[in-house]
């Protein structure tokens, strides 16, 4: 997911009796659905994962412009680029959306990205994967965005307000992005024969990061149980994970094309798909930063952020100088 | 010349500045100094290659041989665009690009202005969507100019560099020849030469706000418009050819 | 290294064309008023969401506190005759 296993600093779930009339006050408002709203008082971890998840969410959102950004110049038709630069712009719009939402936490967008920059904060894994063909971004549309939606559809519920209606905007703008990556795929899957093994290659290339985007099983995990108590999280990995799956298949059964998976099949009992041992070697690999382009993003990401200091410290020291003349004025 | 065969002329210099010019910017897009700019650099790019579609789409039809938009974009060679030099300019720091942006936009303003009175029901059609778009694109390049050119030391230098950097390319925007004199002369053009002191007139007093010096009137770069370009065309083109070119025929 | 001082926070409102009061829709960050403004039509309007654009900076929006909320707002539950659910108009009468 976006936000991937991300940690509350808690080493179990507190009952209602050990909680404190404030803590429990709290819960109380949480299980009764209403929303948490900024300088209402909240338990410290709430709010610390609350900034680490949407933090996490937003640098996977701008980070994510780079491997989509890459096809910018190079998208085969004006409407296509058109509609690339539209949805990657998009992007930008909801790592700006969900930086504002972090900072009614206490936070300043600053900080958080000095903490992406250093390399501190996480982002997907997914990210750390190259586009090598215009198919990846069909790829990309479909399945990450796809399985992006899936987590961010239930988030709009979500007990913190600024989160949830920043997922509420978000919702509404990203219905387009997997569309138009299926659109992508259709044309490709019914084109010329390279063009449909320029799909396949893709889908290959793809699917198991993007089943890998939903984090490791957390049926376990207390981070998660807590996240879900705190109704910050609404589903687990695993159940996530599963309706990307049977959501999946019958696309890309449409499209003709076939899931890299011999494990693959329908179970009529289970009423969902059985599916192969997704490889968590290679996803702790990637998320410890040894992805096959964690170091060039982050790479391009500084560049971008130093690159433009003077720019941002002129347009302030302009806007000083402005008002200092409009007092001048009005003296 | 046939007067078809100029006014297609005349459309291709009209897209292929949108075209170069929305593919430049587009190159920002997860680049800028800020989100809020990531943002509004790509609507700029995003407007550009909208009038990119409506004007190829029209020359196409001028032309009459079954080319769409997208091949006209896709299929040329540098030696058939007709795009003016400024356009093709790297972007620079962020200060040439935006120097570049207030330069083309006042230029680009003016023109589409004319051309709303055009007598070609078509090009003033265009012109009107178009100068909607540029009226804001104007108000914010020409700010970013203020902006930088009177903000820090820094800002100012880098300002200034990008001025003088580009000023040799503003001269082409007011030159005619044959195909914009006959489109003027039949209502269907704008009289480019007569933008000329308007644009001064605002590139000028912005300049003077914003604490910069123009440079003086020089030698002028030209050859775009009869498609002799820079070298740095030919990667554009690379780059946005490559997946045509790569695959004839294919559709996307 | 952060910069010695980030642009700051506006808070963006917009007016759609229902005719609507200005609705806030998010915030974003400027150096002045007038960047605020570019800057809400670029973020906030893409998709014809406005017709008008109010910013105001965030640290200026003077705010009830939330541990009022009480005081302030539960007084108005018990004043249910200011809603017209509270009478009760003889069917046959129609709307009103």
């Amino acid at each position: 997911m976006y936000a991937q296993m991300v940690k509350t600093g808690v080493d179990h779930i507190q009952s209602k009796e050990e909680m404190s009339p404030e803590e429990r006050a709290f819960q109380d408002r949480v299980d009764a659905d209403i929303k948490i709203e900024p300088k209402e008082w909240m338990p410290e971890a709430y709010r610390k994962t609350l900034i680490r998840q949407i933090s996490q969410h937003a640098h996977s959102e701008i980070i994510g412009m780079q491997p989509e950004g890459n096809w910018i110049t190079r998208a085969p038709t004006l409407e296509r680029k058109a509609i690339l630069l539209a949805k990657v712009q998009d992007e930008a719009g909801h790592g700006l959306y969900l930086y504002c939402a972090a900072e009614t936490l206490g936070v300043s967008r600053d900080e958080l990205l000095e903490q992406l920059n250093s390399g501190k904060a996480k982002y997907s894994s997914i990210f750390n994967y190259p586009t090598l063909t215009w198919a990846d971004i069909g790829a990309i549309g479909w399945l990450v965005d796809g399985a992006a939606i899936m987590n961010q559809v239930p988030l709009q519920r979500c007990s913190y307000g600024p989160y949830s209606r920043a997922m509420v905007r978000i919702c509404k703008e990203e219905s387009f992005h997997q569309r138009q990556g299926y659109d992508i795929m259709m044309k490709l899957a019914k084109g010329t024969p390279e063009q449909k093994a320029m799909a396949q290659d893709a889908l290959n290339r793809w699917w198991w990061p993007s089943l890998m985007m939903f984090g490791p099983s957390d049926a376990e995990s207390v981070h998660s149980a807590q996240s879900m108590r705190w109704k910050i999280k609404i589903n687990s990995n695993d159940e996530l994970r599963q309706k990307f799956v049977d959501q999946t298949v019958p696309q890309a059964e449409y499209l003709g094309l076939t899931v890299p998976d011999p494990d693959l099949k329908w179970n009529a009992e289970r009423g969902h798909y059985d599916f192969g041992a997704v490889n968590w070697d290679e996803f702790y690999q990637v998320v410890a930063g040894n992805g096959p382009c964690n170091r060039q993003r982050l790479r391009t990401r500084v560049k971008a952020y130093e690159e433009g200091r003077w720019v941002r410290e002129a347009a302030d020291a302009y806007a000083a100088k402005k008002a200092a003349r409009a007092q001048v004025k009005a003296a | 010349m046939t007067g078809q065969d100029a006014l297609f002329e005349y459309l291709l210099r009209l897209s292929d500045n949108a075209l170069i010019l929305g593919h430049r910017l587009s190159e920002w897009c997860g680049h800028s100094p800020a989100l809020e700019e990531d943002l509004a650099l790509s609507n700029v790019a995003l407007d550009l290659i909208g009038q990119t579609q409506l004007w190829l789409s029209l020359a196409g039809e001028v032309e009459g041989k079954g080319r769409d938009a997208d091949k006209l974009a896709y299929l040329r060679d540098a030696r058939d665009f007709r795009n003016v030099l400024l356009v093709e300019q790297p972007n620079g720091d962020f200060a040439l690009t935006m120097a570049r942006q207030f330069f083309f936009d006042a230029w680009h303003y003016l023109l589409l202005r004319e051309l709303k009175g055009s007598k070609d029901a078509r090009i003033a059609e265009i012109a009107a969507k178009g100068l909607k778009e540029v009226t804001y694109h104007l108000e914010r390049s020409r700010d970013w100019v203020l902006r930088l050119g009177d903000g820090t030391e820094e800002s100012h230098r880098r300002m200034q560099t990008a001025i003088d950097d580009l000023w040799m390319y503003t001269g082409e925007l007011f030159e005619s020849d044959e195909v914009d004199q006959a489109m003027a002369r039949e209502g269907i053009g704008a009289d480019l030469a007569a933008l000329h002191e308007p644009w001064l007139g605002l590139v000028r007093a912005t300049a003077e706000e914003a604490t910069l010096t123009l440079p003086q009137p020089g030698w002028a770069q030209r050859g775009g418009k009869r498609g002799i370009h820079s070298e740095h065309l030919g990667y554009i083109l690379a780059d946005l050819q490559f997946l045509q070119r790569a695959y004839p025929n294919a559709t996307w | 290294m952060t910069d010695k001082k980030e642009w700051p926070l506006w808070e963006v409102f917009i007016r759609s064309q229902h005719g609507l009061a200005h609705r806030h829709v998010g915030s974003l960050h400027a150096p002045d008023a007038e960047m605020a403004i570019m800057n809400a039509r670029d973020v906030y309007t893409r998709r014809n969401e406005g017709v008008s654009i109010w910013v105001v900076k965030a640290s200026e929006i003077a705010a009830s506190s939330p541990s009022e909320k009480g005081p302030l707002f539960d007084p108005a539950n018990s004043k249910v005759y200011r809603h017209p659910t509270f009478y009760e108009i003889p069917e046959e009468l129609g709307h009103m």
